[in-house]
């Protein structure tokens, strides 16, 4: 059974909030769900279906249900880092597909800015791989360096191209009043920035912020009787990309499987995207994604993102006109949610006017959570205009 | 710059049931790992299934402790026990069987490193009964 159309994106919302130390976690997906369900024309009591990440506290997403009041008949608090907001809305789409809830409300919520919740495995308990690689001083820009560094070693990929995807953001991120980084910046200024792991430099990397975001998704019969434009799911992939023993290949991520499930599901091909929302924790992993996503072919990410291909409104695939993880926000270290609802706000038309895609109708929005070079988790979705 | 061995701190596994064996091993200056007696391919990390052939027939075999940088990085940004330990390389080695280890390379020029260049185990004694396997650029013959 297909999920295409079988369920509406009817509320998104972003927490303005960049640095929170006042406020507490749980009360971070509170006011998220709040104001989503507000955008929908809901309210808390209307949801039936509640879907939530690690970064949840509590039992999976059992004390948030709870703190919430929530009326829950269908709930899943699986994981895949940052990815899994966009996996959530394939599962809550198939899960009101089949008639298991009515609305469904994914959450995300956190405070990595002002806590020190920072390091991989301090949230996590014991992993099976957790005394053979964090051993090592392993690191979350150190495994993402070592992707960047190989794909550079194998296609020839330069840092001033895994920069361009650093400008093109941050020329987006000018116009969003609640981005963290707000000031245009220069290739020049990408690779003359100090080195975090080499080949990355600070400025290939995304910020750290507190906030949050939430989705309200709803059956095709909800979404005509609101007074709201829905945006249509239309299609949904994921995929694990793992070690394989050890013999993994580092420049090859998980879209290749999530992103060609997706397109299949929704009927439509990488040339059909009007808006691309990319996860975007450094800028190798945009590029990989590019590549394995089918915007272009394997080894010519490099080349794909030169002549503002990227920018909003007219390059070839304007993406992230939020500003993205690298210059708005990066909440709760997990950035797929924040890919969802751009994607929402640019098929309502609602984006900035100056990164507003003309007629967009059709939009993708992936995530790659985990770590390149070890173990990822990879979700894609095409979404489409509710009339389109 | 060079990073040399003892900069680094070398903290003690927590030893599970699967991977005791590699463990044990490292305290007599052994790399091993397991391969796959239906399969015949090698495993990296330890575990109870072959992750190839899901064959739960996994012998312990001795690495002749060569292999090749596939990838590394210089980081900056250590964390827990590296946190203080200044910059050092995280790599990953394809070893001789074929597997690819993370580890840190030792004893290695940053500025002439490369992808492809050969290395050999040496081990950093945790003062726990094992030692963490990390590589250094292969001795002449």
């Amino acid at each position: 059974m297909s999920i295409k159309r079988k369920a509406y994106i009817a509320g998104a919302y972003e927490h303005p909030g960049r640095e929170l130390p006042d406020t507490s976690i749980p009360q971070i997906h509170a006011e998220v769900a709040i104001g989503a369900l507000a955008d929908a024309g809901l309210s808390l009591s209307d949801v039936d279906g509640y879907f939530s990440g690690g970064d949840a506290p509590g039992l999976g997403g059992l004390a948030m249900a709870d703190y919430l009041g929530l009326r829950v008949r269908y709930m899943d608090s699986s994981d895949m880092g940052g990815s899994v907001y966009l996996s959530h809305v394939g599962h809550a789409a198939a899960a009101i597909a089949a008639g298991k809830c009515n609305v469904a409300l994914v959450t995300l919520g956190g405070r990595p800015r002002t806590t020190k919740l920072r390091a991989p495995g301090q949230l996590m308990g014991s992993p099976p791989e957790s005394d053979y690689e964090p051993i090592f001083g392993m690191n979350v820009s150190a495994v993402y360096a070592m992707a960047a560094a190989r794909h550079m070693h194998e296609f020839g990929t330069t840092s001033e191209q895994l920069a361009e995807i650093k400008v093109a953001a941050s020329v987006h991120a000018q116009y969003n009043e609640h981005a963290l980084l707000r000031n245009v910046v220069t290739v020049a200024d990408v690779v003359n920035s100090p080195f975090v792991s080499s080949p990355l430099h600070r400025l290939d990397c995304c910020v750290v912020t507190d906030g949050g975001g939430a989705l309200v998704l709803v059956s095709p019969e909800i979404a005509r009787r609101l007074d709201r434009h829905c945006v249509a799911v239309l299609g949904h992939g994921e995929a694990i990309e793992h070690t394989a023993g050890g013999f993994q290949d580092i420049t090859v991520t998980g879209a290749v499987r999530s992103g060609a499930d997706a397109f299949a599901e929704a009927g439509v091909r990488p040339g059909d995207i009007d808006y691309a929302g990319i996860y975007d924790s450094f800028t190798i992993t945009v590029l990989l994604a590019l590549e394995d996503l089918g915007f272009c072919a394997k080894g010519e990410g490099g080349k794909f993102v030169l002549d503002g291909a990227l920018h909003a409104p007219h390059g070839r695939l304007p993406f992230n006109t939020d500003g993205g993880s690298l210059c708005n926000n990066h909440p709760a270290n997990r950035g797929g949610m924040t890919k969802i609802i751009e994607a929402v706000r640019q098929l309502r038309g609602e984006a900035h006017p100056a990164v507003q895609v003309p007629n967009c109708e059709l939009a993708l929005a992936h995530g790659t959570g985990g770590w390149l070079s070890t173990r990822m988790g990879n979700a894609t979705l095409v979404l489409g205009r509710e009339d389109a | 710059m060079t990073v040399e061995s003892q900069s680094l701190p070398a903290p003690a596994p927590e030893v599970t049931p699967e991977g005791a064996p590699f463990w044990a091993a490292t305290a007599d200056g052994r790399l091993t790992l397991q391969q796959c007696a239906a399969c015949g391919r090698h495993v990296w990390y330890p575990r109870y299934v072959c992750p190839h052939c899901h064959s739960t027939q996994l012998e312990w075999v001795e690495a002749s402790g060569r292999g090749t940088v596939y990838s590394f990085t210089l980081t900056t940004r250590g964390i827990l026990d590296y946190a203080g330990c200044g910059p050092y390389v995280l790599a990953l080695v394809e070893l001789a069987e074929g597997p690819k280890m993370m580890t840190n390379l030792v004893g290695v020029d940053t500025s002439t490193l490369s992808i492809g260049d050969e290395v050999q185990v040496v081990f950093a004694d945790t003062g726990q009964g094992n030692a963490l396997p990390r590589f250094r650029p292969l001795a002449e013959p």
